[in-house]
């Protein structure tokens, strides 16, 4: 296994002369949890959506643990849709077993064992439960493949903060070496504690990265703090 | 085991801070085991990398022990245990020190006020 999981060069898109991407280079090594981060049309969504081969790149390359994106790639990237995207009627173990058609590295017994910790019935409808009970399921969906790498767009969108804590708590205790996740936001302050590094996004481009750490020892600010500082309107 | 966190400061050395309070405070005991970094991580909410970068470093500075099979250690070494005691027992006076002086109080009133001071002075 490569110690890179992503690598992006010269990565470039737009939308009918928009530049949603305009030459974006990163690196994601692996066994890490990071964060991107910048405002609404910086290019988070349109950068995770080429990752995992739902767009293409006008220009530039990306590799996923070494390779191209496409039929093997996808087998390898867990992705989490910036919106709900299940069918609404199906019922809880439907989804399940759906997961598991799909998806060989899916784990029935790991999603089973998350969706009982919350105390929801096999036989739940999705349509039947509550904002955040289907936000929840959608991750531990996402979170119960074996994937190399996870991409999980605004997964705490639009939610409580009790739900925010459950989310972060399930993507901490889902941790491994041998896989990076990629949480794109722009709710700072309630992810900095579970990243190691953050990239900050802005018209199409990374134009900082460091570790959580760093960043705090270094300028003595929370990364929350350097992000309103960088991206004041 | 309370976690608690402030903005401004690296995480890796707060986490290093507060295993060093629960160690000197006997919420991990001598000699005890240490739970796995993912637990712990889970517990504080914060990265296992970060978690683990911390004990690193609590082992470095000989108040953890790891070993291969079995996982990780508190220190046995009660010098050890009284010594981290005592560096923060200093840190916190110090600390209180400094609040006092501002208030322009001199060390013999200070002794004064502390020899005097009873659990519920403060409300009255």
């Amino acid at each position: 296994m490569s110690e890179i999981v992503m690598e992006c060069k010269n990565l470039c898109k737009s939308y009918g002369g928009k530049a949603a991407l305009s030459g974006l280079d990163m690196e994601i090594r692996r066994g890490r949890i990071v964060g991107l981060l910048g405002p609404n049309g910086s290019g988070k969504t349109t950068l995770i959506k080429i990752a995992n081969g739902l767009l293409r790149p006008d220009a530039g390359e990306i590799l996923i643990d070494g390779g191209p994106v496409g039929r093997e790639s996808k087998a390898k990237v867990s992705y989490l849709p910036d919106c709900l995207s299940l069918p609404e009627w199906m019922r809880v173990g439907e989804l399940i077993k759906f997961y598991a058609g799909f998806f060989s590295d899916f784990s029935e017994e790991k999603a089973r064992a998350m969706l009982k910790s919350l105390g929801l019935e096999d036989s739940a409808r999705f349509k039947s439960l509550s904002k955040g009970n289907k936000e929840k399921v959608q991750l531990i969906l996402t979170m119960s493949r074996e994937a190399s790498l996870y991409l999980l767009d605004e997964p705490l969108g639009g939610v409580d903060p009790a739900t925010r804590d459950y989310i972060l708590g399930a993507i901490i205790a889902n941790y491994s070496e041998s896989s990076s996740v990629v949480i794109s936001t722009h709710l700072i302050s309630d992810v900095e504690k579970v990243l190691d590094e953050v990239f900050f996004i802005r018209e199409g481009r990374i134009f900082l990265s460091d570790t959580v750490d760093n960043i705090r020892d270094v300028r003595g600010m929370s990364v929350d703090a350097l992000f309103r500082e960088e991206f004041r309107c | 085991m309370r976690w608690n966190f402030v903005s401004d400061r690296p995480i890796y050395a707060q986490i290093v801070e507060s295993m060093k309070l629960f160690i000197a405070g006997g919420e991990l005991a001598p000699g005890g085991k240490v739970p796995p970094v993912r637990d712990l991580a889970a517990e504080a909410g914060v990265n296992p990398n970060t978690m683990q970068r911390a004990l690193a470093e609590l082992e470095r500075e000989g108040l953890l022990r790891s070993n291969r099979t079995s996982g990780r250690y508190v220190t046995d070494d009660a010098a050890v245990v009284e010594a981290v005691r005592l560096s923060l027992a200093k840190a916190e006076t110090v600390r209180f020190l400094g609040a006092m002086e501002k208030l322009g109080y001199g060390r013999a009133d200070i002794a004064r006020l502390v020899e005097n001071f009873k659990a519920g002075d403060d409300k009255a």
